[in-house]
């Protein structure tokens, strides 16, 4: 196992008191497979990357309970310096915007160097001859003379490809994408996918995938999870999670989108209200006040994490599995 | 699709050989050294009561040709036609054609209520003499985008981004134009919100007999809300034909892979992606914009910019076809 996640509740003192972006999640990467996190803005997707990488920001958030395993250890609690030495060697994370984690006054190349030297005590001249192959292996024209640009001269793909090239600098055993696609074209955007999904093959590296749109997950994920209102509301295999989707909330947003590949000319079905605000405790079901087909006990107690076979779990009183077979009370 | 009929077959608006360069760089004396070309020459209908949608990348000119349409930009060159006449662009903003923004947060501005943000067309075009009338017709176009007139006294950051997004809707409508350009109007939303903005525009559609030009990056919405629709390449049109045989029967190499590289929100479907190489270019180029990139570029391709031609009901601007 990779990473193991244990209950882990994330939270932000704010001036208007604490908001709780996680609350209990609970998931597994193993070698060599692509994870999704999928859920609309706010849900606490990214908040559980950054937990993990140990990049929350320190003046104002805690984690209050659960814990972290990466490769076997717990990484909950460790000082600042021992997540650096982490960070770039067992794992990395790209993310949304490249613009903003490269250097603007350094070329790519002073950049990837500057890495190698400092993680890998290499000679400059080998650390030049790795960030170029790196370069080169990530798919950028023209290596040569792109390691003498600087970050704005690079269109938005190349960039996410730079920034990927960093992170597999130590060849890292994980690499959380936060958004890698959300602020490319789709042509780039599939490009960049395929990347990805070719670079865990050949490293045998594991890749949790952090994104709002489903189209993404659906294309490279192994495995799924939804996550409202941070808590993951259903998890399993993505043919599971698409085909069969038990839980009302991934049905309604399956439903919601539009569809290139298929005929519609119907009204779009809506989830009607919005998110809770993460600042008050829930005591009953997050996804109740919105949810059509919602009981009294939804309201009332949590439900239980329930394993539908194949890996498939979902946290829901009445999964839509068990409303076909008839349910009038 | 909608049936409706259309006097004299004259479209509602008309947009002929629209061009727009932006300067980039002035020399010494202040004249133009180099430009942006954006649009280079689009021409397109819209009918009344239909969508097009326009599509592309980013940095396509899809922006751009809403904004010179509504005359934002002062056009290069070209003309645009509402109702058949000619609209003189350089008086700026004309207010039969209105516009909903991308960003619901930076298109209201923070200090107004949302009722002085939805009277401020009104008062402006001076439509209301009387202040009772207007703010019966603020209350009116509240309740027209599912909000409530309680609601006209709050301040934009009471409301969250898809209420925004009805606030901006409400303001394009105040005017009663014939026209609305909707700039990526969901493309800030979430998910779930993003259907409810949408059913809400096809229902005003329906009910004002409105017609939109809708700009999208986003091909499966704008698949799903337009009638027609035209794929944009660097500035220019690469093909136009209705939603439906656009999707099912791409002709352009282009419209080709950009509907091979949307992934679909199905496991199953992972078709392949090997689509297009190479990247977007930088315009100022004498062939098809797209040859570079093109699997079946000849060197006609490169060498003269291919007419609109009419394949198959579809406008199309390609060589190889």
């Amino acid at each position: 196992m990779i990473l193991e996640i244990n209950n882990l509740s994330v939270g932000f003192h704010t001036y208007r008191g604490d908001v709780k972006a996680v609350r209990g999640v609970t998931f597994n990467v193993d070698e060599g497979e692509i994870v999704g996190i999928v859920g609309e803005s706010g849900c606490g997707k990214s908040v559980t990357a950054h937990a993990v990488m140990g990049l929350l920001p320190e003046e104002n958030s805690f984690i209050n309970q659960g814990n972290i395993k990466l490769l076997g250890e717990d990484i909950t609690n460790k000082s600042n310096k021992e997540m650096a030495k982490l960070r770039g060697t067992s794992m990395a994370m790209i993310f949304q915007d490249p613009m903003t984690s490269l250097n603007p006054v350094l070329t790519i190349g002073q950049q990837m160097t500057e890495g190698i030297i400092k993680s890998k005590g290499l000679s400059k001249k080998a650390a030049y001859e790795e960030a170029l192959a790196l370069l080169k292996r990530v798919g950028i024209p023209k290596a040569e003379e792109r390691m003498k640009a600087y970050p704005h001269e690079f269109s938005g793909g190349m960039r996410q490809r730079v920034m990927i090239a960093m992170a597999l600098i130590c060849r890292p055993k994980l690499l959380f994408a936060d958004e890698p696609t959300t602020a490319l074209d789709v042509t780039i955007q599939a490009q960049i996918l395929e990347l990805l999904d070719e670079l865990r093959r050949e490293m045998k590296m594991s890749i949790v995938l952090v994104s709002h749109d489903l189209g993404v997950i659906a294309r490279i994920c192994d495995r799924v999870n939804v996550m409202y209102a941070g808590r993951i509301v259903e998890s399993g295999p993505v043919g599971e999670i698409f085909h069969n989707p038990q839980h009302p909330y991934t049905r309604g947003l399956l439903n919601s989108l539009p569809r290139v590949d298929k005929v519609d000319d119907t009204e779009l079905p809506v989830i009607e209200g919005h998110p809770p605000d993460l600042l008050y405790d829930i005591k009953g079901c997050s996804f109740a006040p919105r949810c059509g087909d919602a009981m009294k006990v939804c309201a009332a107690c949590r439900p239980n994490n329930e394993n539908m076979g194949k890996e498939h779990c979902v946290e829901c009183w009445l999964p839509v599995r068990d409303r076909e077979e008839g349910h009038d009370e | 699709m909608n049936n409706i009929e259309i006097p004299n077959n004259k479209p509602l608006l008309s947009v002929k050989n629209l061009k727009k360069h932006f300067v980039t760089k002035k020399n010494f004396f202040g004249h133009p050294k180099e430009y942006a070309y954006s649009l280079n020459g689009i021409s397109f209908d819209i009918n009344k009561g239909e969508t097009l949608g326009l599509v592309g990348e980013s940095g396509c000119g899809k922006t751009t040709a809403g904004r010179t349409i509504m005359g934002i930009y002062k056009p290069t060159a070209g003309e645009v036609y509402l109702h058949g006449e000619r609209l003189d662009l350089s008086k700026g903003p004309e207010k039969r054609i209105q516009m909903i923004f991308q960003d619901p947060y930076a298109c209201l501005n923070p200090r107004m209520t949302v009722g002085e943000i939805i009277s401020e067309p009104l008062e402006i075009n001076h439509v209301y003499d009387d202040n009772k009338a207007k703010l019966q017709r603020v209350y009116e176009l509240l309740e027209l985008v599912g909000l409530s007139r309680e609601q006209a006294n709050r301040f934009p950051h009471e409301f969250s981004g898809g209420q925004r997004q009805r606030i901006g809707i409400a303001r394009a409508l105040a005017v009663n134009p014939d026209i609305i350009i909707c700039d990526e109007p969901i493309s800030a939303l979430d998910v779930s919100i993003q259907a409810q903005v949408v059913n809400l525009m096809r229902r005003l559609q329906k009910e004002l007999g409105l017609t939109y030009l809708f700009i999208a990056h986003d091909l499966a919405m704008v698949k799903y809300i337009s009638d027609r629709v035209a794929v944009m390449y660097m500035g220019a049109i690469m093909e136009l034909a209705d939603a439906e045989e656009l999707y099912r029967n791409p002709l352009h190499p282009y419209t080709k892979s950009l509907l091979a590289a949307i992934p679909v929100p199905d496991p199953d479907i992972r078709q392949d992606i090997s689509s297009i190489k190479g990247e977007i270019g930088t315009g100022d180029m004498t062939g098809c914009p797209f040859a570079p990139r093109c699997n079946k570029a000849s060197d006609k391709c490169f060498k003269e910019m291919p007419a609109i031609k009419n394949v198959e009901g579809h406008q199309i601007a390609c060589h190889s076809i």
